[in-house]
């Protein structure tokens, strides 16, 4: 999705020969740019700022007495200590989350894009209909069908992948499941972009070098679907590290990730330790992300 | 059986595509029936028999109707506001040479790649510490949807720009359409779905969203919060109803579009 716009298109490349001369150009793109970006000046950067400083005021204070600037430092390191293994929680569920996408998310985008022929539109359509009703409802009715009487528990307990006392509800499955299932959509699209720019031929002209299907795909068609697996693993793993949801209506306190404390501590009014947890979110998300962008060595992502 | 083996085989990756997208309307089908959920107890959480009574009666919930149109006039407002600026933007990025351009890009490209946890909370420390921590609502809810609504617009905008033909704007040059003719016969009328696209999108997003909105909030409640503080509670069916409803305009609207594309180019050949 993201790495879409980046294309250089026939637009954006040098201008050929005979195309219009814009007057003041320069000018207009910074006009053109400015209410956008001071928008987001204001209430994105601005606020970033704020969080940094919030999570350095004095832990005492209270929302009655308002906080003070004390440069406490200090709040980072009680931070962790106390809510170190969330936060670990939360990137692992994330990091299963984003595999799970992954495998679920290609055999679909890769169907539509080269086995779906005329209902190409129609399929794309049916990925993004569920979007459309509220992530929470859909969240809920997951509630429902890991119930302990549902029929997925009852279907699993038949074919013995579920022990007869088992259950899925509440468990660490679940959590996993409903935030697969939130972000797969994020995984898919980008997946698809890329693997429709892919000139069938090429897998073809794998086939024609005594190529078996297997070896198509391994050598020719995800090499060349990197950046939409790049893209949809971000688009995945980022929003569902600050997830808290699925673990708050599919979970139990024991699978609770680093976005109910932050929620709760906000909520409580203790500012100082959540704005720390928050940044520490953001700042080990960033390193993640970069270690990975720079492995995966698709620089131009965005 | 052999010959239906056979035809999966060929047909493996179709058929487990068609199992993920299963997947994704397994609870669709959950929100549906339960939308004719009849519960006999307060929490309904099993379909206990089929009625017609939350379709007929769907504001009955105390506070469900107040909470579906606060959050449609908030997203309405932050769409039209997000796909504008967004739109504004994405023009720029595309069509327009200056410095800085990449640096902007990564610029619009970092709230879509934050957790939406960090932007909520970053939002409130900014509210709080500036002293709009006691007028939290409608306001607060509604600039923070047009920060996370902007871009995704410019996202959308600018693929749609970037895949266009800038050949048809030349030929309406040479023949003589000034700057702003062609703008506005060429390529607006292009670029128009791109900017559906992404205000449809906005829209969804802004009705959606929870984590950035509870933060935000005060003591305004849209939709998603109310759905939140009634899966604590009693989740009265009707909420089901909601949902299914906006599944089916939504359905409406994307497979409307698709057949009305399929018309077009029939007509076309």
């Amino acid at each position: 999705m993201s790495a879409l716009g980046q294309l250089p298109g026939p637009v954006t490349g040098a201008p050929p020969a005979g195309e219009p001369a814009r007057k003041g150009r320069s000018l207009t793109g910074y006009l053109l740019l400015a209410p956008g970006a001071l928008w987001l000046l204001l209430f994105f950067v601005v606020p970033i700022v704020s969080l940094l400083a919030a999570s350095l005021y004095d832990p005492n204070g209270s929302i009655e007495s308002g906080f003070s600037m004390t440069w406490s430092f200090h709040n980072y390191v009680d931070a962790l200590a106390d809510y170190a293994r969330p936060f670990a929680r939360s990137l692992w569920y994330s990091l299963l989350t984003t595999a799970f996408c992954l495998l679920l998310g290609y055999p679909l985008a890769y169907a539509i894009a080269f086995k779906a022929g005329r209902w190409k539109n129609f399929m794309l359509a049916l990925v993004i209909a569920p979007f459309f009703t509220s992530f929470l409802i859909r969240t809920l009715s997951w509630k429902l069908l890991l119930s302990d009487n549902g029929f997925v528990v009852d279907f699993l307990k038949t074919v013995h992948i579920l022990g007869s006392d088992g259950r899925l509800l509440a468990t660490t499955a679940a959590v996993v499941t409903g935030l697969t299932y939130n972000f797969l959509p994020f995984m898919i699209l980008p997946l698809y972009a890329s693997l429709e720019k892919i000139d069938a031929r090429l897998i073809e002209a794998g086939g024609d070098l005594f190529a078996g299907p297997f070896t198509t795909f391994r050598t020719v068609t995800l090499p060349l679907s990197m950046p939409g697996v790049v893209a949809g693993t971000l688009l995945t793993f980022i929003p569902a590290a600050g997830d808290y949801i699925n673990a708050q209506l599919l979970g139990t306190p024991k699978q609770r990730m680093i976005g109910n404390d932050i929620q709760r501590l906000f909520a409580a009014g203790a500012y100082p330790t959540a704005a720390a947890l928050s940044v520490t979110l953001m700042a080990a998300i960033v390193v993640l992300v970069l270690f990975y962008v720079r492995r995966a060595g698709t620089e131009e992502l965005v | 059986m052999t010959k239906v083996g056979r035809w999966i085989g060929q047909h493996l990756i179709l058929f487990l595509g068609l199992l993920v997208l299963l997947y994704l309307f397994a609870p669709i089908f959950v929100v549906i029936l339960m939308s004719f959920n009849a519960p006999k107890s307060k929490l309904s959480y099993t379909f206990d028999g089929f009625t017609w009574q939350n379709w007929q009666h769907p504001c009955r919930p105390f506070g469900l109707c107040d909470a579906v149109g606060t959050s449609l006039q908030i997203g309405l407002a932050s769409t039209v506001i997000a796909t504008a600026l967004g739109t504004l933007m994405a023009f720029a990025m595309v069509r327009q040479r200056f410095r800085g351009r990449s640096a902007t890009n990564l610029f619009i490209f970092l709230p879509m790649a934050s957790p939406e946890i960090v932007l909520g909370s970053s939002l409130l420390a900014l509210f709080v510490s500036s002293g709009f921590g006691g007028r939290l609502g409608f306001w607060t809810i509604l600039i923070a949807h047009v920060m996370f609504c902007l871009s995704f617009v410019v996202v959308t905008v600018k693929a749609r720009l970037s895949g266009m033909d800038s050949r048809l704007e030349q030929a309406a040059m040479d023949l003589y359409a000034n700057e702003w003719q062609t703008f506005w016969r060429i390529t607006f009328p292009l670029v128009f779905p791109g900017i559906m696209a992404a205000a449809l999108l906005s829209f969804s997003l802004s009705f959606d969203d929870f984590i950035i909105t509870n933060l935000n909030a005060g003591t305004t409640v849209t939709f998603p919060m109310f759905v939140w503080g009634s899966a604590q509670r009693d989740l009265p069916p009707q909420i089901n109803v909601v949902g299914t409803a906006m599944f089916l305009l939504a359905l409406f609207l994307v497979l409307g579009g698709e057949l009305a594309r399929r018309r077009r180019s029939a007509r076309a050949r």
